[in-house]
């Protein structure tokens, strides 16, 4: 059947998370179904083959592709150091020989008689795959991962940096307050620090050097993020960013407090270890950064409560649902939809849209385009 | 059951209804065509978010909702639960179903060719052609070590790569050494991990057996006809169609629903560029004219051109309005940008407003401050993408040409861009930015901003972005695809003319006389810094001679006069004498100024009684 759909960030204090951990080639799995794990359990673990270099020795020995089997001093599969000769000709006068050396330790992987180039391979290196989450295997792929489940809190940011990490929370600032260094001690090393609804330059300085572990806050500029990573960010697909902590912002870009429902749930997890990511994709595929705090009675957790946000997810808008302006000149702005007319409504740009009305906390309303808002899931 | 009709049923009965879609990066649109009278129009139109991601992972389910939405407005059944109805009755069911996509990225190309002005370009084309999106192309000189090449191969997860190189009958150890490298990298296709990655080949025939021998078991190797046989002739035709196949079988079946929408559909899926290429070649061909077409979408600006017969398609992958909007900063620099804006705004401001936009892609702009911000990017991410169109529709390099001693002493090797913008007839532009302008008369200006045509040109944009839905309908219906395409999806904004040159503010331009079908004549004369908007409305057609001063050029060389014949419009005509190139001032008042006075002259925005959006305030 089909359904209406509204986007919106997910924001849930209990949930079931399962995330599914596949290794990029085939390796071992380490873990069995039922096994209970930490975030840093390695569950698999694999080798990626080395880098290809390519040696073109015909050129080198001035002789013919097809000939080049009878200048190889070594075959296909062989192992070889670097500086090792790989190939060398056979002059009537000695003192010409020349030799082709190995550019790399590694394997002869390819000899090709009609290019005549020699293909070696570096030696594989090792990989190896977290759980990622404290939880339990759901079941597990041969040569491939495992599914990791846990119950858990669940909050989406809307855009992050960095990769995955564990800590526990800690709040240093209050929704509307900006992350300013001197809220950020020694104290917080190694955790997954929250609250404010900017940091900046030097909030990230001070938190790289002390070692926090992730930084959740509701907003950054985007001069400071241009600074942080060294480069101006073209698309958002993140996650590999190696700048010192994971960063995630839950509102936007710009001095944006964080929502009192977030916050207020992070807050109720001061002190719980939890993991994080940074790794954000718009594009198809959305993936959207996280902090999961898995749920220390798992045993009362009602697993039902967990497809009821899906339902949030399909329904659609509903009057009395609370949503966010997520475009000028509201950008930021809580508010509680009264209305969900069906014409269509001329805007200050001309444009005529589908809208809706929403009522402010101080009892105004304003119209807005129903693209412009986003639903606040609970 | 399958909503398939059987091609020989459906030659038995003229269709009545035809519902199309066309699943996009963002959005699922999808329209209803229905015969009216004795001709076929577009009558409904509906969309919805495309749904290839969490929690659905189903594209069906857009597609679904967007054809809802078209059931709701029409009156018409069209689904029964998810069945689509078949055949077209009295107000139910339609009698074809098809569709386009460009969702989960659309289809993305790697291409290699021996060298990079010859044999990888024009595979670079082949796969622009076919509605790819090329990832990077490799050739045997093109400066990377091999080692580079194989690890670039690797990390880039493409969804297929097209090999070429090699005239027939020429050397092949250059295309072999590429192939070696491919086997080497072992890439891993992009979706369906555990999928051969599809390997087209279509370089020199003597290599076919060498590249059988090397890549023939790690890959999904396809072998095609050269698409460059001899260095004077691309063939690009084959190997398009082998991509397209490819696409079908390999991309489109392993993204999420594909495989339950490809069962739906009345004619094979086309990747959306590739479509609205289709329908741009169609109507080039079909009306005699060089046009340049763009679609300006999300994640992607898709440039086209047809001229003198020769189809050209890039796609600058990393400009677009949303999901890119950020990399048009990058790019263009926020000078640029800026420059565009009668109300500046603050670096950090800008910035911030695009990133927002980056991460919440389906937003709209609700103020006209924030319109204006949209549409100065627009104006670089179409200039920009036009940049790197026109470097690609190039003559064949390497090419022998038999030469008049006039082309003697003007020598090239080929490579000469074949955008010659005095030669173009037509502009069509199509994508949100575009299509849903809330004034038609800012889709122009934006487009005449970004080109800078010269000498007269028309201009039109798609009405709601249907070109993807004919493209793919013409394949299986060109008269009603070419009748709506006609008469529903074009709306021709009008003319523009414009002269080539700079001088000082204020001195005279050119002079015009318009002669109209009823014998009305309209005299005036317009000075270089001015624009100007004649009324002319759609279906007329008038005389136009303009003089212009001595260096000012109207196509027919400095101070020549030129007689033309000028088609009219939703906008009308538009006489452009701001300079070619266009001139904007450095100085910002002189240059705010000036672009109000534009704005003003050719009505861009609307008067500035803001809606009173918050009450109770």
């Amino acid at each position: 059947m089909a359904h209406s759909y509204t986007p919106g960030l997910r924001m849930a204090p209990q949930t079931v998370v399962r995330k599914r951990r596949i290794l990029p080639i085939p390796g071992q799995v380490l873990v069995h179904a039922g096994q209970e794990v930490t975030a840093t359990t390695v569950i698999a673990q694999t080798a990626l083959p080395g880098k290809v270099q390519a040696v073109n020795v015909v050129n080198l020995l001035g002789i013919a592709p097809q000939e080049i089997r009878r200048y190889m001093l070594r075959r296909e599969g062989d192992a070889i150091q670097a500086g090792d000769p790989l190939a060398e000709n056979r002059p009537v006068i000695k003192w010409l020989k020349t030799q082709v050396p190995s550019p790399i330790t590694g394997t002869i992987e390819t000899i090709s008689e009609v290019t005549g180039q020699v293909f070696l391979r570096e030696p594989p290196k090792p990989l190896v795959l977290t759980a990622y989450l404290d939880g339990h295997v759901a079941e597990t792929f041969p040569d491939q991962g495992a599914t990791i489940e846990t119950a858990c809190s669940l909050v989406q940011g809307i855009f992050g940096i960095g990769g995955e990490a564990v800590g526990t929370i800690a709040i240093a600032a209050d929704p509307e307050a900006e992350l300013t260094p001197d809220r950020i001690t020694d104290a917080h090393r190694g955790t997954i620090l929250v609250g404010g609804s900017l940091i900046g330059r030097d909030g990230f300085a001070k938190a790289k050097q002390v070692g926090v572990a992730a930084v959740v806050v509701g907003g950054i500029h985007d001069l400071d993020l241009k600074l942080l990573l060294g480069r101006d960010l073209g698309v958002a697909i993140t996650g590999t960013e190696q700048v010192g902590f994971t960063l995630i912002i839950t509102e936007g870009f710009g001095r944006i407090a964080m929502a009192r429902r977030t916050f207020d749930l992070l807050v109720s997890k001061v002190g719980q270890r939890a993991s994080c990511s940074g790794a954000t994709q718009i594009r198809a595929g959305v993936i959207r950064p996280e902090v999961i705090i898995p749920l220390s009675e798992r045993s009362t957790f009602n697993v039902q409560r967990s497809t009821e946000d899906m339902a949030a997810v399909v329904s659609g808008l509903q009057i009395g649902d609370q949503i966010r302006i997520i475009r000028e000149p509201y950008f930021g702005w809580l508010c509680r939809v009264s209305a969900l007319p069906t014409d269509l409504r001329l805007l200050a740009t001309g444009s005529k849209v589908r809208v809706l009305e929403a009522e402010l906390d101080d009892g105004r309303q304003v119209v807005i385009p129903r693209a412009n808002v986003e639903l606040l899931e609970a | 059951m399958s909503n398939v009709i059987p091609a020989d049923r459906k030659r038995e009965r003229e269709m009545t209804a035809i519902l199309a879609t066309d699943c996009g990066s963002t959005t699922t649109k999808a329209i209803l065509i229905e015969k009216v009278g004795e001709e076929y129009r577009q009558t409904f139109r509906g969309e919805s978010p495309t749904t290839v991601e969490a929690p659905f992972d189903d594209v069906t389910r857009g597609v679904l909702n967007a054809i809802q939405e078209v059931e709701e407005l029409s009156g018409r059944k069209i689904l029964d639960g998810e069945k689509i109805l078949t055949p077209a009755e009295e107000g139910r069911g339609v009698d074809i179903y098809v569709s386009t996509s460009s969702a989960g990225g659309g289809l993305q190309m790697m291409v290699a060719g021996v060298v990079t002005a010859m044999t990888a370009e024009s595979a670079q084309r082949c796969a622009l052609g076919a509605g790819a999106i090329v990832m990077d192309v490799l050739a045997s000189n093109d400066g990377r070590a091999a080692h580079e090449k194989i690890e670039r191969i690797r990390v880039l997860r493409p969804d297929m790569i097209l090999l070429s190189g090699g005239t027939d009958g020429g050397t092949i150890s250059h295309v072999v050494e590429l192939a070696e490298y491919i086997r080497a990298a072992d890439p891993k296709p992009r979706l369906g991990g555990s999928f051969k990655l599809p390997v087209i080949f279509a370089g020199n025939i003597n290599a076919r057996g060498q590249i059988r021998e090397i890549l023939g078991e790690r890959t999904a190797l396809v072998i095609t006809d050269n698409l460059r046989p001899i260095l004077e002739r691309e063939n690009l035709g084959p190997a398009r169609h082998t991509i397209h196949d490819l696409f079908l079988e390999h991309v489109m079946a392993q993204a999420p629903g594909y495989g339950k929408l490809m069962g739906w559909t009345g004619a094979p899926i086309m990747p959306t560029p590739a479509a609205v290429g289709f329908i741009m070649e169609r109507a080039a061909s079909a009306q005699g004219l060089n046009l340049i077409g763009v679609d300006i979408g999300g994640a992607t600006t898709d440039v086209f051109s047809v001229v003198d017969g020769q189809f050209t398609r890039t796609v600058s992958a990393n400009l677009g309005m949303s999901y890119s909007v950020s990399n048009v900063l990058a790019e263009a620099g926020l000078e640029k940008i800026d420059r565009w804006l009668v109300e500046p705004l603050a670096e950090q401001q800008m910035r911030n407003r695009i990133k927002n936009k980056m991460i919440r892609p389906t937003t709209i702009p609700q103020t006209q401050a924030d319109l204006a911000l949209e549409q100065a990017i627009a104006r670089e991410a179409l200039r920009l993408a036009f940049d790197q169109h026109k470097a690609l529709a190039v003559s064949l390099k390497g090419v022998q040409r038999e030469r008049t001693i006039a082309d003697a002493f003007e020598q090239d090797d080929g490579g000469k861009s074949l955008i010659d913008l005095y030669r173009i007839d037509l502009i069509i532009g199509s994508g949100g930015i575009l299509s849903h302008a809330p004034r038609r008369v800012q889709a122009m200006i934006m487009m005449i901003d970004a080109y800078q045509p010269l000498g007269l040109t028309q201009l039109a944009v798609d009405s709601i972005f249907m070109m993807p839905h004919l493209g793919v309908l013409s394949q299986v219906n060109e008269r009603a695809a070419t009748e709506v395409f006609l008469k529903d999806c074009l709306v021709p904004l009008g003319s523009c003319l414009a002269a080539e040159g700079r001088g000082k503010r204020g001195d005279p331009c050119f002079a015009y006389t318009m002669q109209y079908a009823d014998g009305r004549q309209v005299q005036g004369a317009i000075r270089f810094g001015e624009i100007l908007r004649l009324d002319l409305p759609v279906g007329t057609e008038v005389g136009l001679r303009a003089e212009p001063s001595k260096g000012f050029d109207l196509g027919a060389g400095k101070g020549k006069p030129v007689v033309l014949k000028a088609k009219g419009g939703v906008v009308g005509l538009i006489l452009d004498a701001r300079g070619r190139p266009l001139y904007l001032a450095e100085d910002e008042a002189e240059r705010v100024a000036g672009l109000r006075a534009w704005a003003q002259a050719v009505d861009l925005y609307p008067e500035q009684n803001e809606r009173q959006d918050v009450q109770g305030s």
